[in-house]
């Protein structure tokens, strides 16, 4: 449980971080909260010659809105959504899954940039962002670009970002009005990822759902957005039956495999049960 | 389900009759109670008293002194290559780049300890174990060999750069297939078979005849799975052999360094008393702390071969793979009634999978432990109780997780068929124990197994616990809640624990007998030293014993400074677990105070000039009878006994006392678990838990409660949470904490006491073992609420862990929906 040895590098720029990335390439990794990157490294399973630290970097960290939407730094930690006065009272999606990845104590460390870049189809964010429909900012030599979530999870550990870019900063649209969100996480016990869990943002008119996005986690290689049980909700005047519709399409989409936190069936038919669930809970907080 | 092979001797049970020798005149039949007994006042804090730990502010201040705060000049450190395979030929080790690397003074492989004969060594039960493999692994993780460093980082480093060739062989996991010595696990054997022993007790003919008579028969296969202590402290050592005094100090994670002295001078052939074993503080033994693993033969022999000390911290992972295993129980239960429901007749049969080694610490007597005890709470006619062992490709198994050898499993048997047959013949389980128990008159109650059940009252625990939780209340809201569809259960366990190993005629460990020690010197100024031969892991030792002893001498407990864990200062004892220390050690506590009490009588008559039979005891002093006013206190008798002691008696005041008890302790309770099924997902939630424990005279009653709850959390544990899971090539699946499930504060209900007092009419404070009654008494009650819930479902039996997934299938073939 000790690391392999490399070189550490602490940038108190942007700039300079991103040099460095460039000088390093492939060998080089940021290190952010560092509770995904140092568990992988004490078990060897990821071995980088050089670390940069962008913890020393001023002005990576925060939450704010601005023109429309919510804008959090990538060094924001998940402990900070928890304390938001803005969190809890307009993104309800948010503010549960702040209170449901891991526990107290990596919260205090993690971030929420370092919890997408990860691109964990495990993590809990990568859903919620799908779900929001956010957009990321990646800094790199030529500049900020902004990468639109749903092409920002490529594969398995993979996202969009070269390796001589950072995530700076993540954009959450504002929600309309009559809009509602929530975050439904099964896990095995508490600090845990999640068995599933299912994010679901809508926007409702009277009855009828008119907008609605639906992501899930832990069942699916790469964080997915459950496109079949969008379908079967939007435009629908929304009924019980119309509610176990989705979500049998949520538990038929996914691809979970089979381990320690449960077989196929089992992951799928949660799915289902946790898609109606948090379809009621978004319904109701829209209201 | 009767495996032993024809050609080989049955072990059968060849105990020695049990009759407590009880003094003249003293009845065996003890009152329950409920007020704990106080007799000094709080400035004293004998016992009853709730007197805060006195060990808990070293603790609480980071100032604790556990293995790996040790550090020694010039201290090297030792890492461990382990092996990827469950079963496989070892062709070749190349540490060649290993120790090229700056820092490596040394690799230690199975060769170089075989040159010393020390690749092999005994465990407590008889068994051999390897150190470290000379010609092939038999477990995932096993030590291969063992890297020598400056730094704990370079020791790191250079395991990775270890080369090891293996053939894969085929590993054998299911025990049921091992029986078939298809793959042969250990091969060092003479005789070429997985089977280790069979093991029987009971009246096979009485048993099977009852059977034939009875009106109801339940039966039930159930799994205990492999589960680990978990401690929160790993195992570690530093070995620190000095050359020119030929003096060994080994520090290490040990609950009995005494029996750990003499095991080290016969397998290493170094004069015992150049062997010196110190247990610091331990973070938790919980069994896993009694063997010896390969870890800490290798880590000493590094010391002796090098001359330098040697420390060796295992990690989580390492822990978490290669030791400290219990459990791993396959039982074949069948439990008969008569026409009136009452239970008569108890048959089980068992396999048992130790892994490669049998690395049980019980009595050579009992090879499946204490497991006989599976009759329970219930008056039953009969019983037979049988057990096979085997070989797998394994860790060591037979830890006794915090539970007297094998009481866990034979509690969680006998309370789930319990439940099964009270549910199948439509009574209520509460009702239906309470028509099966052993009643209070029949104490000393002999079970059908051999047993001397020393004291108990059922009974009152469960009307206590029903009372408590409100049962008749919450069975109505159950039967409201299924109306509805709702899923919540009730579920019962009503235990009988069997602690303190134990009488020397039938109770010893590699031949030394299971007695404890105990050793009190008085100083002049009335204040106190006492040594153990226990070790205490957290179970408040430091307080507990000087309360005893404060309550015998009427010093106060403050002044009174306990000792434990290291082998050149402490009297010789076999150790702490299996709930031993107050039935031995803190009888022998009581032993050596009186001792010195009657010294001390022979002095106060002495300074008072009067005979000592004109003397009475009064907490704390000898004073004359019908003259209290002339008296002295054990303060100036103690001075006096280095001041001014009479001609005739020596000097000082000091007792030891080596303590045999005439018994074991039979703890009891009833908990009853109250709990909430989502139909949706399967989670159980434990929405209550009633505790109500009877141990006899409590010594201080918030270590108890601190005992209890902490036993509660682990017996909540592997109900719902926690198995060591091997894939088919036997690679563990659950070697971190993130796959082990340990459950938090989050997931513990609130845990709701009590007690009821039935005093151990044998033992000297009438107290008993109390440490482990909550872990070998709350998985059932969980595991019946579950079922409890789903009865009426058609559901009979969900083993532990009960995970969403379990319960979810077994709905959803109920056909119940979400
Ligand atoms: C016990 C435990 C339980 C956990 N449970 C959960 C859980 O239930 N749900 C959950 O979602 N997560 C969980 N996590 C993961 C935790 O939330 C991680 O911290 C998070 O996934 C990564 O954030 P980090 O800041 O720690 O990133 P790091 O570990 O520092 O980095 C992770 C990866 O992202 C890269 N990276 C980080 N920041 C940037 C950036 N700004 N730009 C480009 N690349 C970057 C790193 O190079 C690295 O490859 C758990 C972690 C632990 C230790």
């Amino acid at each position: 449980m000790i690391t392999g040895q490399f070189t550490y590098f602490a940038p108190t720029t942007i700039e300079e971080a991103i040099q460095l990335l460039d000088e390093h390439g492939f060998e080089a990794k940021i290190l952010a909260g560092g509770q995904s990157l140092i568990p992988a490294m004490r078990f060897r399973l990821s071995q980088p010659g050089v670390i940069i630290d962008i913890n020393g970097i001023d002005g990576l960290s925060g939450i704010r809105e601005e023109d429309g939407n919510l804008v959090i730094g990538a060094l924001t930690r998940e402990s900070m959504l928890e304390g938001s006065h803005l969190v809890q009272s307009r993104y309800p999606l948010l503010a549960d899954a702040a209170t449901v990845i891991a526990d107290p104590v990596v919260r205090n460390m993690a971030t929420v940039g370092g919890n997408i870049a990860h691109a964990d189809p495990a993590n809990d964010h990568p859903a919620v962002m799908l779900a929001y429909n956010a957009e990321v900012t990646a800094v790199g030599p030529n500049g900020a670009r902004t990468i639109a979530i749903d092409d920002f999870f490529v594969d398995f550990f993979e996202n969009a970002m070269e390796d001589n870019e950072i995530l700076t900063e993540i954009r959450i649209p504002t929600p309309a009005s009559n809009s509602g969100g929530a975050y439904i996480k099964l896990e095995r016990k508490v600090g845990d990822y999640a068995i599933s869990a299912v994010a679901v943002q809508l926007t409702m008119n009277g009855d009828t759902c008119i907008a609605a996005r639906i992501a899930l986690t832990n069942v699916n290689p790469v964080p997915m957005r459950a496109e079949n049980a969008e379908r079967a909700l939007v435009g629908m005047t929304v009924t019980d039956d119309v509610i176990e519709t989705v979500g049998e399409e949520a538990g038929a989409e996914c691809d979970p495999s089979p381990d320690l936190r449960g077989s196929i069936d089992y992951k799928r038919d949660i799915t289902r049960v946790l898609t109606k669930r948090a379809i009621n809970l978004a319904i109701e907080r829209a209201h | 389900m009767t495996y032993h092979d024809p050609g080989k001797p049955k072990q059968i049970d060849d105990r020695n009759e049990y009759h407590s020798e009880k003094p003249e005149g003293v009845s065996s039949q003890v009152e329950t109670t409920e007020e704990i007994r106080v007799t000094t006042p709080p400035e004293i804090s004998g016992m009853g008293h709730r007197m805060k730990r006195k060990e808990d502010p070293r603790f609480l201040q980071g100032k604790g002194n556990y293995i790996d705060d040790i550090k020694l000049p010039g201290m090297l450190y030792m890492d461990i290559v382990r092996s990827p395979y469950a079963h496989a030929k070892i062709l070749n080790i190349d540490a060649s780049a290993a120790l090229e690397l700056d820092g490596v003074l040394a690799v230690i492989t199975g060769k170089d300890l075989e040159a010393h004969n020390l690749h092999w060594m005994p465990t407590f039960q008889s068994d051999t174990q390897m150190v470290l493999p000379t010609d092939k692994v038999i477990y995932y993780a096993q030590e291969v060999c063992a890297v020598i460093a400056t730094s704990r980082y370079i020791a790191a480093d250079a395991v990775e750069l270890v080369q090891v060739e293996y053939e894969p062989l085929e590993p054998v996991i299911d025990p049921f297939e091992a029986l078939e010595d298809r793959v042969i696990v250990r091969e060092d054997k003479e005789v070429k078979t997985n089977r280790t022993w069979h093991w029987e007790t009971g009246d096979k003919d009485a048993t099977d005849k009852v059977f034939r008579e009875a009106a109801h028969v339940v039966k039930q296969y159930m799994y205990l799975p492999r589960i680990h202590v978990a401690s929160i402290e790993t195992c570690g050592m530093v070995a620190n052999y000095n050359s020119s005094t030929g003096k060994m100090q080994l520090y290490m994670t040990s609950q009995a360094p005494h029996a750990v002295r003499t095991v080290f001078a016969l397998v290493s052939g170094l004069p015992e008393q150049k062997i010196q074993v110190i247990s610091p503080d331990i973070g938790g033994g919980f069994g896993g702390k009694v063997p010896v693993y390969p870890g800490y033969v290798v880590c000493a022999v590094a010391s002796l071969l090098i001359g330098k000390p040697v420390k060796w911290i295992e990690d989580r992972s390492e822990n978490l793979q290669a030791d400290s295993f219990a459990r791993d129980y396959h039982i074949n239960a069948e439990l008969a009634a008569d026409a009136d429901g009452k239970i008569v007749g108890l048959r089980v049969d068992t396999l048992a999978d130790n892994g490669c080694t049998d690395g049980q610490a019980s009595s050579s007597k009992f090879p499946a432990g204490l497991y006989s005890i599976c009759t329970g709470a219930y008056d039953l006619k009969a019983a037979h109780v049988s057990v096979d062992s085997v070989y797998t490709t394994k860790p060591t198994g037979g830890v006794a997780y915090r539970c007297s050898f094998r009481v866990t499993e034979a509690v969680h048997m006998i309370e789930r068929m319990t439940d099964i047959l009270a549910h199948d013949l439509g009574i209520d389980p509460a009702e239906y124990r309470l028509k099966n128990f052993i009643r209070p008159d029949q104490f000393p109650y002999r079970s059908p197994t051999g047993w001397e059940y020393d004291s108990g009252n059922y009974e009152a625990a469960l009307k206590k616990a029903m009372d408590m939780i409100g049962y008749d209340d919450l069975r109505g809201e159950q039967a409201e809640k299924r109306e509805r569809g709702e899923l919540m259960g009730i579920g019962i366990s009503s235990f009988v624990e069997v602690v303190g190993a134990g009488p020397s005629k039938d109770f010893d460990i590699l031949g030394i007998k299971m007695f404890d020690s105990a050793e009190i010197r008085i100083h002049p100024t009335g204040k106190a030293l006492a040594r153990f031969g226990t070790k205490s892991q957290g179970q408040g030792h430091e307080t507990t014993y000087a309360q005893i002893i404060a309550e015998e001498l009427g010093l106060p407990a403050a002044d009174i400074e306990i000792e434990e864990g290291d082998t050149d200062t402490a009297p010789y004892g076999l150790g702490t677990y299996a709930s031993r220390s107050t039935p031995t050690a803190g009888a022998a506590a009581v032993m050596a105070a009186r001792k010195i009490k009657a010294k001390a009588k022979k002095i106060a008559a002495h300074l008072l000039e009067v005979n000592e039979d004109d003397l009475e005891w009064d907490v704390n002093k000898w004073q004359v009878k019908g003259s209290p006013e002339q008296a002295k206190t054990i303060q100036d008798i103690a001075f006096a006994a280095y001041t001014n002691h009479p001609d005739d008696v020596e000097a000082g005041l000091e007792a030891t006392d080596y303590y045999n008890p005439p018994n074991l302790t039979f703890p009891f309770g009833s908990y009853i678990a109250v709990v909430d099924i989502d139909k949706g997902t399967g989670v159980v939630k434990v929405r209550r838990f009633v505790a109500i424990d009877d141990c006899g005279n409590i010594i201080n009653p918030l270590v108890v409660e601190g005992q209890i709850h902490g036993g509660l959390t682990q017996g909540l544990a592997p109900a719902l949470y926690e198995e060591i899971v091997y894939d088919e090539n036997g690679t563990c699946l659950t070697g971190t904490l993130a796959d082990y499930l340990l459950p938090t504060a989050v997931e513990s209900p609130k845990w709701e006491t009590g007690h009821t007092i039935t005093p151990s009419p044998h033992h000297p404070i009438g107290a008993k073992g109390v440490g482990e009654s909550p872990t070998v008494g709350a998985p059932p009650a969980i595991a019946n609420a579950v079922v409890d819930a789903m009865w009426h479902l058609g559901v009979r039996h969900i083993d532990i862990p009960i995970t969403p997934e379990k319960v979810w299938k077994a709905l959803r073939e109920a056909g119940v929906q979400d």
